[in-house]
C-alpha cells in the first residue's frame, strides 16, 4: 500500500467515523453506579468463602453414615485425630 | 514520572492506595470525564461507554493496593479503561456495534468529500467494525481521534512503533475488505 492509498483510506475512515467531541461527558452521574458495583462485590465476597465443593459434602455425609452404622468406631477415629 | 504534591504521604493518591473511599470518590470526580471520553473514542457507543466507565473505576478500586502514588493516576486509569474497552469490543459482533447512536453518527458525518457517499461511509464503518479489536483501537485513536502515538502506546501497553504497525495493518485490512465489496479507495 503506497502513501497515496494510505491517505485515501485515512480520509475515508475519518468520513465514516467522525471524531468524538472533546467535551463529551456521561449523561448521568456514574458515582452511584460505581458504589452499587462495589457493594455488590462486597456482598458477593463472603458467599464465595463459604462455598463448599460437592465432594466435601459427600465425604461429610459418608462419615456421618459410617459413624451411625458403626458407633463403636467413633472412639477409634477420635483417638487417631 | 512523579506527580508532584500528590506523591506526598497523606495526599489523595496515598489515601486512595490505602483504600480510603473519600479519596477514591475525589479521584473519580476528577477523572470520570476524561476516562469516559477515552472509552467513548474506542467503543463509539455512549451507553456502553458509561457502563465501561463504571467497570473501569470498579477495576481501579479493586487494584488500589497495586497503585504507586509516586506515579500519575491518569495514565494508569487510561490503561485500565483501554483494557475494559477492548474486552467489550471482543465480546461484540460488528452488527451489534453499528446500532444506536453509532449508526446515527454515520448519517450526520460531515460530507467533506462529495465523492464519498453515505453508502461508502456505511460500508467503511462496517468493514472497520470487522477488524480485530487491537487494530481498531489503535487505528481509531491514531487516525480518527488524532491522539499522539506515545499516549496510545502507553494506554495499550505497547511501543509507539507497535502502534504505527497496528495502524498500518488496520488500514491495509480495511482496504482489502473494501476492495472485496467493490469499493476502490
Amino acid at each position: 500500500m503506497n502513501a497515496h492509498d494510505e491517505n485515501r483510506i485515512k480520509q475515508l475512515l475519518k468520513q465514516a467515523l467522525p471524531p468524538v467531541e472533546s467535551h463529551a461527558e456521561p449523561e448521568r452521574d456514574l458515582w452511584p453506579a460505581v458504589l452499587r458495583r462495589l457493594d455488590e462485590d462486597a456482598a458477593a465476597a463472603p458467599r464465595r468463602t463459604i462455598a463448599m465443593p460437592w465432594f466435601d459434602w459427600a465425604l461429610l455425609g459418608g462419615l456421618v453414615v459410617f459413624a451411625v452404622s458403626f458407633p463403636a468406631t467413633i472412639p477409634v477415629f477420635l483417638y487417631y485425630l | 514520572m512523579p506527580e508532584g504534591s500528590n506523591s506526598v504521604p497523606g495526599s489523595v493518591l496515598h489515601r486512595f492506595r490505602q483504600g480510603d473511599l473519600d479519596a477514591f470518590e475525589e479521584l473519580f470526580r476528577e477523572h470520570q470525564r476524561p476516562v469516559y471520553g477515552w472509552i467513548l473514542r474506542i467503543v463509539r457507543n455512549a451507553a456502553a461507554a458509561e457502563d465501561l466507565t463504571v467497570e473501569t473505576f470498579w477495576r481501579i478500586h479493586r487494584a488500589h493496593e497495586r497503585f504507586q502514588p509516586e506515579y500519575p493516576f491518569a495514565p494508569w486509569a487510561r490503561r485500565i479503561a483501554t483494557r475494559a474497552a477492548l474486552d467489550w469490543l471482543r465480546a461484540q459482533r460488528p452488527e451489534v456495534e453499528l446500532t444506536g447512536d453509532f449508526a446515527g453518527t454515520l448519517s450526520s458525518a460531515s460530507a467533506g468529500d462529495p465523492g464519498i457517499t453515505a453508502e461508502i461511509r456505511s460500508k467503511t464503518a462496517l468493514a472497520f467494525a470487522r477488524l480485530p479489536p487491537n487494530l481498531r483501537a489503535a487505528a481509531v485513536l491514531a487516525v480518527v481521534e488524532e491522539q499522539p502515538h506515545k499516549e496510545i502506546a502507553a494506554a495499550l501497553g505497547i511501543t509507539a512503533g507497535a502502534v504505527k504497525l497496528r495502524v498500518f495493518r488496520a488500514l491495509r485490512l480495511l482496504r482489502k475488505d473494501l476492495e472485496q465489496q467493490g469499493i476502490t479507495p
